[in-house]
């Protein structure tokens, strides 16, 4: 039989039934399994840019092993691939990019967003990143060079952003506030 | 040149057909169906039924016309199902009894 | 293994040009020179940074791919 025949929806149905029905999974496995991980999201990522910004150490040890810094957040990464973090600086900025698929760092940051799973961004990335960041309004100085970071095999990768001027002072839960999804990516930067 | 050498269709780096695409840069909610595919694929995972690596393989043996026509997550079930069946855990004519069952 | 610093060259092959096959050494990179940035975990797994100008003979930007490549894929330059 042709699956690529056969529409989605029923397709999902159908799976669901012959699963649940051959008790290989449960409907409240499903259920349970679709609320942990609706609670993965950016902020969670968010939270250790903005430790990392306010501790030295915590910052050394979430460049060491992504990972392990985020289960010190609390946040599960057990079972889960592991995870880089790529640090921006005056001098390199970061774009994070699964060309081949989508692989992102869902255990930090949740799903991922439609664009990054898009064609264009997949293509684009590689090739004109800086044209790509240009859709986001995002300008990457000249004298900055531009990494960009295609996940291609076994690892997850999240940018730590530069803290941005204007911030001084501020509170972990501010900075935190200030840390957007495409920040961890890198077709944005934060501001204050 | 080398770049000419025809690409796998999902190996998608500086594809030429893509390079003038604008990027849709708004979000877009995840539906119920989204879901649920995403949420089967995990626990299919972490009872070793079926990982990632499957999953990734399943959806690069989609025919090119339908891999960019159909979404990610339609992309992600049809995957799912061909290797439920690759490995004998559904059988087609359970499939097929369960597809007729809907009507 | 490979030291950091190491020059590298992508093997020159198009596998997917005989068959089906998964491979997580993207097209773009096939025969491209490289220089390894670092190993990646407990397996033949580096990091190896490609001048992105260089590989697609455009614009002169001075920006950087930096792409997880398995050692079967990697000659030494």
């Amino acid at each position: 039989m042709n699956i690529l025949e056969t529409e989605s929806d029923r397709l999902l149905t159908a799976v669901r039934a012959l699963l649940t029905g051959k008790g290989i999974l449960t409907q409240e496995e499903i259920s349970e399994r679709i609320a942990v991980t609706d609670k993965g999201s950016p902020a969670q990522g968010a939270r250790m840019v903005a430790r990392a910004w306010t501790d030295p150490a915590f910052r050394a040890r979430m460049l060491a092993d992504g990972a392990a810094a985020a289960e010190e957040m609390g946040i599960m990464m057990r079972g889960l691939p592991p995870l880089g973090v790529l640090e921006n600086t005056a001098k390199v900025h970061h774009l994070v990019v699964c060309t081949l698929c989508s692989c992102y760092p869902r255990g930090v940051l949740g799903y991922p967003p439609f664009w990054f799973k898009s064609a264009a961004y997949r293509a684009r990335a590689v090739r004109d990143p800086r044209g790509l960041v240009g859709e986001w309004g995002t300008v990457i100085p000249d004298n900055v060079k531009l990494r960009v970071v295609d996940s291609t095999a076994d690892y997850r990768w999240m940018v730590l952003p530069m803290r941005p001027a204007g911030t001084k002072g501020w509170t972990a839960e501010q900075l935190a506030a200030i840390v957007r999804e495409g920040d961890m990516i890198g077709v944005t930067v934060p501001h204050a | 040149m080398d770049k000419d050498v025809p690409r796998a269709m999902h190996d998608l780096g500086g594809a030429p057909k893509f390079m003038c695409e604008p990027v849709d840069v708004e979000p877009h909610a995840l539906t119920d169906f989204d879901r649920e595919v995403d949420a089967i694929r995990q626990i299919l995972g972490m009872k070793k039924v079926m990982g990632v690596d499957e999953l990734r393989r399943g959806i690069e043996a989609i025919p090119e016309a339908d891999y960019h026509r159909l979404s990610y997550y339609q992309r992600w079930i049809r995957s799912i199902t061909d290797n439920l069946l690759v490995r004998g855990v559904i059988t087609e004519a359970e499939l097929r009894a369960a597809l007729a069952a809907e009507k | 293994m490979l030291a950091p610093g190491q020059k590298v060259r992508v093997k020159l092959d198009w596998p997917e040009t005989r068959g089906p096959c998964h491979i997580r050494t993207p097209h773009y990179l096939r025969g491209e020179l490289g220089m390894v940035v670092r190993h990646l975990g407990n397996r033949p797994l580096y990091h190896i940074a490609f001048d992105l100008a260089g590989v697609w003979h455009e614009g002169e930007s001075g920006d950087e791919i930096l792409v997880e490549l398995y050692e079967h894929w990697l000659e030494p330059a």
